[in-house]
Order: structure tokens, then sequence, then C-alpha cells
């Protein structure tokens, strides 16, 4: 069987009050679409940052390999040149830096070539026309003064200029009303279908879902995958909650 | 250090044949035989040297300011060796600092300007785009000459009229040493009605004698006129003594437009004591742009004076303070006329223990009747060791004003740096980003290859 694109094993992260994950196991295949479910404060925000190497966890325990290397050790950049992406929750506003000069330096960076900046440009306005986004936002400083699902449009946008092996997207459809969630729907559903990127979706809602094929779904309860199923434990929990897995 | 710099000079220059006077400046720093050698080098007419010998006086009487940050290493018993430090002083390239060659290597400067900048080469070459910038204004009717030139020139009355008038020698002891001992920068005329479509700029920071270090710069705007001159560089300027006192002036007359932008990167030894001033008639407007990098201690406030109705200006600085560094920095704005309004937009970011201090002060004189101000700063510090502190003074005499201030202190956010290194860029890099933008609302105001050359500043003081 081939390698999985990610596999964590055995993994443990803490901050400095105490340890947020036990023992996580996860393999993500190349172009798989997983999703990540729990109740509030079960660490899966914390998961998703673990994965992409943010300074605030500490694994203490296990590893992460992606696309066949250990990454456990490497730093959030290096990751993603791999081709790791994190849609965050809350994206940082950054002052003075446009969306699209950020972009720009971004590709630069991760394929280390200058960027072609016609095509650039077209392929981003291509792009910014899928997710409903007027153009202005282009040159517009970094989620300075974006409303939440401007922001999250945004995070997408990023997603499909990057076009990277594997995403993680946390509660990218929190706070979004329906016509928000079904643009950025829309925008994961061109990265899944038309780019073959595998998914790990935190979620807890089915909203986003609904357009998108789903492989496996995992419960994380209080730091610990204590389930995998398929698409329809999705439904299941919609109907039922996470009792029955606490 | 500086002290050691200092022993460094080659005393020969300066020493004299009259043992009195020796043992004078061995015991006060500066004379007046110094001060008329100066004179006598520089061919000064008859008023330029007594005016020299005055200010000379008023230096002597004044005191060191104790107001802002130390200036102790200063010896001011030496005056003397920062007044004549390197003139027709054949230095050395190998003397140079590695640090300063290696900005110079980063900055991509030509060796020649290196030399020069650096104060051992022969003169930097560029007498030539000087000739050509100042044939295509002059067909304007422009004049724009060194200061030295001026002097003696057609233009010498006006020179006379204008010169230290704005920043008078005794306003503060820097400002009568500059009277003292001033060596060259440039003059400016821009005769009524007359736009100049380039933006000049000054070459003769690396010509002149002693220039970037008491150099004084005159610019007068006549009514209606349009101006934009652009000072100093983004290289650091080395000077083996370590005192810098210039002093910029500039009139702007009835409706006219003026805007100054400079970008000032001394060597990390320099005290620079710098006095700017502008004087703003009826309908008339005043932009500064300044960008202050470099030096150990700076103390430097352009001064705008609201002087007609209806006048306006605008500043926008930006201030770098690393390791060693206590950068006191800031603007004034006095409104005197009627209706006048004021902005003042200022950045300052710390880093590796440095120190920031935003200093402003905005008078509204109690004619001044209709005044509108505004002041907005906002600092980043990148460390927990680095300071930053805000001083903003208003002094309001009517009851009609209309004025505002913001401050914002900061961090730079590792959740920021985090979220740029998840799209691949490097730590380092980000950083440089976050700091960039933070200082964006300053470069977007620069010509686009300053704006460019103080990115580059902003990521090598970050690297250091």
């Amino acid at each position: 069987m081939a390698q999985p694109l990610l596999q964590v094993t055995d993994l443990s992260a803490s901050i400095e009050e105490g340890e947020l994950l036990h023992d996580i196991d996860l393999k993500v295949g190349a172009g798989e679409t997983h999703v990540l479910m729990g109740p509030n404060g079960a660490g899966k925000s914390t998961l998703g940052y673990t994965l992409m190497g943010s300074p605030v966890y500490h694994v203490t325990k296990g590893k992460i390999c992606f696309d066949g290397e250990d990454i456990t050790g490497l730093s959030a950049d290096k990751r993603a040149r791999m081709g790791m992406f994190l849609s965050f929750q809350n994206p940082l506003e950054v002052p003075g830096l446009s969306l699209e000069a950020f972009l720009r330096n971004a590709i630069r960076q991760q394929t280390g070539k200058p960027i072609k900046l016609f095509a650039f440009q077209k392929e981003l306005e291509e792009k910014m026309k899928l997710l409903n986004m007027d153009l202005s936002y282009a040159d517009r400083d970094l989620n300075v003064g974006f409303s939440g699902g401007e922001k999250k449009k945004a995070e997408i946008l990023q997603l499909l200029m990057l076009s990277p092996k594997l995403a993680i997207l946390d509660e990218t459809d929190s706070g979004l009303d329906v016509d928000a969630v079904r643009t950025v729907s829309a925008g994961i559903e061109e990265y899944q279908k038309k780019m073959d990127g595998a998914l790990l979706i935190i979620t807890h809602s089915t909203r986003i879902l609904e357009a998108l094929k789903v492989d496996y779904t995992h419960i994380l309860v209080k730091g610990r995958l204590v389930y995998t199923g398929d698409a329809s434990v999705v439904d299941e929990i919609n109907r039922n909650g996470f009792e029955r897995y606490i | 250090m500086a002290k050691q710099k200092i022993a460094e000079v080659d005393r020969s220059l300066y020493d004299f044949k009259d043992d009195e006077s020796d043992f004078y400046r061995i015991k006060d720093g500066l004379t007046p035989d110094i001060v008329g050698q100066i004179s006598d080098e520089k061919h000064d007419p008859d008023w330029m040297r007594q005016f020299r010998l005055d200010s000379l006086k008023v230096y002597q009487k004044l005191r060191v300011p104790d107001w802002g940050p130390s200036i102790d290493g200063l010896d001011m018993s030496r005056i003397a060796t920062y007044v004549r430090p390197n003139t027709n002083m054949k230095g050395n390239w190998n003397e140079v600092p590695e640090e300063i060659k290696n900005t110079f290597e980063k900055l991509g400067i030509p060796q020649a300007e290196r030399e020069s900048l650096a104060g051992v080469g022969a003169q930097y070459d560029s007498e030539l785009v000087y000739h050509n910038v100042k044939d295509e204004v002059a067909q304007q009717g422009v004049v724009y000459t060194d200061m030295e030139s001026a002097l003696t020139g057609d233009y010498k009355d006006m020179v006379k009229e204008y010169f230290m008038k704005l920043v008078p020698p005794t306003d503060h002891k820097f400002a009568a040493l500059h009277g003292a001992v001033w060596s060259g920068g440039s003059f400016v005329y821009v005769p009524k009605g007359v736009k100049v479509e380039i933006p000049l700029q000054s070459y003769f920071r690396l010509n002149a004698k002693g220039a970037g270090q008491f150099e004084h710069t005159l610019i007068i705007v006549d009514e209606g006129a349009d101006l934009h001159f652009i000072e100093g560089c983004s290289a650091p300027k080395y000077n083996v003594a370590n005192l810098h006192a210039g002093c910029v002036e500039l009139y702007v007359k009835k409706n006219a437009h003026l805007r100054y932008s400079t970008i000032e990167n001394w060597s990390k030894n320099m005290y620079n004591l710098n006095t700017k001033r502008a004087l703003v008639d009826e309908g008339a407007t005043m932009e500064w742009v300044s960008g202050s990098f470099g030096s150990h201690v700076s103390y430097l406030y352009p001064t705008t004076i609201l002087r007609g109705d209806n006048s306006h200006s605008e500043f926008t600085g930006i201030t770098f303070a690393g390791a060693g560094q206590n950068l006191d920095t800031g603007a004034k704005m006095i409104h005197s006329g009627r209706n006048t309004s004021s902005y003042i937009n200022t950045k300052s970011i710390s880093k590796g223990g440095g120190i920031s201090t935003y200093r402003s002060s905005v008078v509204i004189n109690k004619n001044a009747h209709g005044a509108k101000a505004s002041v907005s700063c906002a600092s980043l510090m990148l460390d927990a060791e680095s300071r930053s502190d805000t001083v903003p003074a208003m002094i309001v005499n009517t009851s009609d004003a209309d004025v505002g201030h913001e401050a914002k202190i900061g961090r730079i956010s590792d959740e920021a740096v985090f979220y740029l290194m998840s799209r691949g860029i490097t730590e380092q890099e980000a950083r440089a980003m976050i700091v960039s933008g933070f200082a964006n609302p300053v470069s977007k105001e620069l010509p686009l290859e300053y704006a460019a050359e103080m990115n580059n500043l902003i990521k090598l003081e970050l690297e250091n």
C-alpha cells in the first residue's frame, strides 16, 4: 500500500500548563477528505496547529510524517513549502501588507522562483471571482477591516492560490451566513476536485460538507481520537451529539 | 568607543603656531581662531565671518540640553576635534569599520561612492549628475547650488536675508555651534509660480568638505511655486567625528507647496543633533517625510510654523532604534495664522534594547482661530528589552480649535508571525514583512527607489 500523505503516530503535545493531545494516530491519504469533530475544548484546533508546527505547542511524544518525511521538528514555513496548509479560525491582520503582495511573496518563497506577474494576476482574478470577492480586496491590507466572511474567503483564496497537497481547515464555516458558506464551500470543492487536494476539515456543522465527498470522520474527545468512521458519522453526530463518545 | 575614534584623528591638521591659542583650544575646545580659519578656507564674505564669530560667542554661553537622551559621550571640552575632524584627511578604506562596509555591500552601493560616503575616497563623481539636474531646472529659473557658492553668487543678498533667521544661533547650543562652523549643504530658490517637475535631490552631501556634519540647507519656495526636495541617503554615513549638527531652513511662501523628504542613516557612534524648521505663509503647504535610522543618540523634531492664514502642514515620519541606540524624534507644529491645519503621523520601531521616544508639540496660538490639528503615533517593539515612549504635548490657546491625538504601542505578534510562516514564509521574512507593513504608511510617501531602499534598510536592521 502506498504511503499515506500524512501519518501521525502516537502523538502527544502540551503547553506549559499540561498535555492537551494524547497518543494521536491519524492517517490521511493523498486526495482524501477527513472530517474532525468533537465537543468544544476537545483539542481540535490544537491538533491543527500542532500539525502545522505552531511553536505554542510542544510535541512530547510520537511523530508526524508528511510525504514520507519526518516533519515533527520542522518549522511551519518548511511544512508549508512541503505542501501543508492551515486555514485559521481567526485569520490575523497585518497592516501595511496587501493581500496580493502577501500572496506573491508566499508563492515566490514556496516555489523559489520569480512570479510571472501577468499569469499570477489572471489566476488571482479568477479565484476571487469564484469566491465572490470584490477585486479591490487584493489591494487591501491583509485581513484588516475584513468582515468574518471576507476573512474566511481570503483564507480559501490563499488555499486555491497556493494549492497545497493537504489543507487543514479550522472551523472555516463558523460565523458565516448561508450564502458565504455556499461560496466558501464551492472554493473547497474546487480544491478537492480540480486540484485533487487532501483535506482535514475541523467543523461543528454539516453545512460546509454538503457538496464535498467525505472519506473518513474522526471524533476527538479530551485530546484523544476516540472513534474513526465513514461519512455517515457526521449525520449521526448531528442527530445525537457526542454523548455516546464521551 | 567614540573617544578612541577621535584619538585616531591626525592632529597635525589643527595644530597652530600660536602656542597661546593652542593652549586655549585644549582648555576650551573651540576658539575664534579655528572659526576664523574656517572662514578663510571658505572665502566667506565679511558678514558671514562676523556671523560665525557671533555664533561662537552664543555657543560659549549656552548649556548642553539635558532634557532628552544623554549626550555625555560627546566630549564638549574637545569640540574642536569634532568640528574639524577629517577636513583634507586622506583616510584609508581599510580603516573603515567592517559593519559599515558590510552595509554598503548589502545596499549595493558602488565602490566609488562607498569610499566617498566613508569619508576616505576622492570626491565622488556626482558632479556630472548634479550639473545635468542643475541645467534642467535652471531653464525654469530655479537656482540650485551648494551653500558656499550661494554665499557669493547672484543670490547672495537673498542668502544673507534668510540665513539662520528661522533657526537663529540663539535657539540652542548646537544651533550656535552650527552657525559658527557650518559647512556644505544646498541652496534652492524656486521663483514665483514655478512648478519643479522632478524631485530635486541633494548631491552635496558627498562633495563638500565636512558636509554631512554641519551642512546647511536653505530652501525658498516663492509664491505659488512647487518643489519636492530629497535629502540624505540610506547608506550609513561614516564619520570619524561623531557629532552631526546640521540645519535645515525652509521658507514656503504664499500658496506655494514644498515637500521635503529625507532618509538619514547615521553610523552607530553618531550624536545627531539636527535642527529643521519651516515657515509657511498664507495658503501654502509644507509636507515632511522623514526616516531616521542609525546614530547613537538623535534629537530631531522638524518644526513647522504655520504663519499664514489657511496654511497647512503634514509630517510623516519613521524612526528605527536598534541595540545601543536612543532616538528621540518627533515633530512640532505651531499654528499662528487663522484656519490652519496640521497632521502628524509617526511610526517608531525599537529592537534589541533600543529606545525610541516620540516627542511632539502642537501649539495653537491665541489668534490662530479655526485651527485643526491631529496627531497619530504608533510604536512597535520587537522584543521585551526594547523601549518606546511617547511624549505628546498640546498647547491650545483658543476656544475653537479642533485637536485630536491617538497613540498606539504594540509588540510584534507571534501568532501573526506563525500565520505568515504557515504560508511558506520564513520566520525572518515574516517579521520583516510585518515591520515593513507597519512602516508602509511612511514608505508609500517616498519616491519608489527610496521606499525600496528603506525596506532594505529595515531588513538589514532586523538581521543585525
